[in-house]
């Protein structure tokens, strides 16, 4: 690999080409419009404008960006997270073209992007499922029967959802049949496929995942991390490794989570997703995330291990550079999304123009940044500015340097999330992990509350 | 004539989603509260409802183009 076109923007368009540019390989950003004066586009070797703001213009445009990597004689795609990160049609164009696509192969995309065909491959990986309809739920069957077999509350979910959306509750057998058939009129029309399947819904549940890596011939697990710390089911706080957890629940996770990629013949970095019920001591699968994760610098952090290296190794050489007895933990690594939202109104997004930016530094502290001052934040893309990380000895140390970091960071010029984050490492329910992934949205004025 | 501008900065989208029909056309008659488009910022999505009654004379604003706080969008003329 000599040169890799970077299809992503912001903070992790910006740190694949760190990685790039310290294992000497040219990079090209495609932008859009806007994005032509973004900090990612002065980070990249260079940069190609390929479509007007609206993403589907520019970072969807599918054609555009493989013709911009054949004109300008790139080898490889690397599409970060997000956008075509997951889209299987474009991974096999990628290849078609003769390019590099930097992840798994468009089977596993497919494969896993389809939710109950994802949970069947897990279920037979020995992952712990929920209790649940095991595959599609036929639409000639009896849904009542299956139901029972289960247990209320339950969940009537979207085969091709995923992300946190199209999920219905079930609280009692009176719902269900009628539940059903709304959730398959809306999963056919937002998602073009009707199938829907059933699963046991688990109350204040945390959020468990694992890093994985493969390729294609050894698999291992980069540990675990925890994202509890959610809001509409978008990831706020993230941390490595995942606390207050059973050893044998995360041994389980994280050996069912290798033997799912060696299943599948997983070949690249991939991300296998939990429930987690403190009340039964229980871990299940949610879903595998075929691509780099926004919070993988927490596990780079306690590991050492560039997973952007290893990505780029794997799609290169066809191996990565580690086994399963190199990989070490060490300490604890927390990591803070710093969006431009507006937490005193329920966190309406914040455009704008920075003015200025102070960012912490020291030992222990990571910045992972799309944005500098001067920059424009677009009201066309998602709100993610920047990663905040610390990684100390262990958590409470861990907390104590987030909450100093975030108290040295100052962004003026649009609104942030970074007041929501010192109150939330402050709550006595993260300190002592009471909290869940529902848990922000149970608090009344959080901003007020004490 | 009554103008419904836009609360906030962001996109302006006519249809629901792309491949639906629009909320509203121009000659449609409206009522209070009817949401006629929908406004996009940073993936969130709020509604554009009107607040008078009447006829929708004309749209002011293109279907994907950017709006800014008080920016006449849509055309009313009421009763």
């Amino acid at each position: 690999m000599k040169k890799l076109l970077i299809a992503n923007r912001g903070e992790i368009a910006v740190r694949i080409a760190r990685t790039a540019r310290e294992m000497g390989i040219e990079t090209l950003l495609v932008t859009s419009e806007p994005d032509a004066a973004s900090l990612a586009a002065g980070a990249a070797d260079n940069f190609i404008v390929i479509g007007p703001a609206p993403a589907a213009a520019s970072y969807l445009n599918q054609d555009a960006i493989i013709a911009a990597a054949v004109d300008n004689r790139c080898d490889a795609i690397h599409p970060g997270y997000g956008f075509l990160s997951e889209n299987a049609i474009f991974a096999r164009k990628v290849i078609e073209a003769g390019l590099t696509w930097v992840g798994p192969d468009a089977g596993a995309i497919e494969m896993m992007g389809n939710k109950s065909m994802a949970r069947e491959s897990a279920r037979k990986a020995g992952v712990p499922v929920l209790r649940g309809s095991d595959g599609p739920l036929d639409p000639e069957a009896d849904a009542l029967e299956a139901a029972r077999g289960i247990g209320y509350p339950l969940m009537v979910k979207a085969s091709a959802g995923g992300g946190g959306r199209g999920i219905r509750f079930v609280h009692n057998e009176d719902e269900l049949l009628e539940t059903i058939e709304m959730a398959r009129g809306e999963a056919a029309s937002v998602f073009g496929d009707p199938t829907v399947y059933l699963e046991r819904f688990v109350q204040h549940a945390r959020h468990v995942e694992v890093q994985v890596l493969g390729d294609g011939t050894n698999f291992i697990h980069l540990g675990d991390r925890d994202c509890s710390m959610q809001r509409r089911s978008q990831k706020v706080i993230e941390e490595a490794p995942a606390p207050d957890l059973p050893d044998a629940v995360r041994r389980t996770i994280r050996e069912s989570s290798v033997e799912l990629a060696r299943e599948c013949g997983y070949s690249g970095a991939g991300t296998v997703e939990f429930l987690y019920d403190p009340a039964g001591q229980e871990a299940a699968f949610i879903e595998m995330n075929t691509r780099i994760q926004v919070e993988h610098p927490v596990t780079e952090e306690i590991t050492g291990v560039d997973l952007i290296r290893e990505q780029l190794l794997i799609a290169s050489t066809g191996s990565m550079s580690i086994r399963q007895d190199d990989v070490r933990f060490s300490g604890h690594a927390i990591e803070c999304r710093i969006n431009a939202e507006d937490p005193d109104h329920n966190f309406f997004p914040s455009p704008g123009l920075i003015q200025s930016i102070e960012w912490p530094s020291g030992e222990g502290i990571r910045v992972d940044t799309g944005v500098e001052a001067g920059s424009l934040v677009s009201p066309y893309y998602d709100s993610l500015l920047a990663k905040l990380i610390v990684h100390t000895p262990d958590r409470n140390s861990a907390i104590a340097a987030m909450l100093a970091a975030l108290d040295a960071t100052h962004i003026d010029g649009v609104k942030t999330t970074i007041p929501v984050h010192k109150t939330l490492l402050a709550r006595p329910e993260f300190t002592a992990v009471k909290h869940h992934s529902k848990f922000i949205e149970t608090v009344d004025n959080l901003m007020e509350a004490p | 004539m009554a103008d419904i501008v836009s609360p906030l900065p962001g996109v302006f989208y006519r249809k629901p989603g792309p491949g639906k029909p629009p909320f509203a056309n121009e000659g449609d008659s409206i009522e209070i509260g009817q949401t006629v488009g929908i406004i996009e910022i940073m993936k969130q999505f709020t509604e554009i409802q009107s607040d008078v009654a009447g006829t929708l004379e004309s749209f002011k604003v293109n279907e994907g183009d950017m709006v800014n706080p008080g920016d006449t969008i849509i055309v009313i003329r009421e009763g």
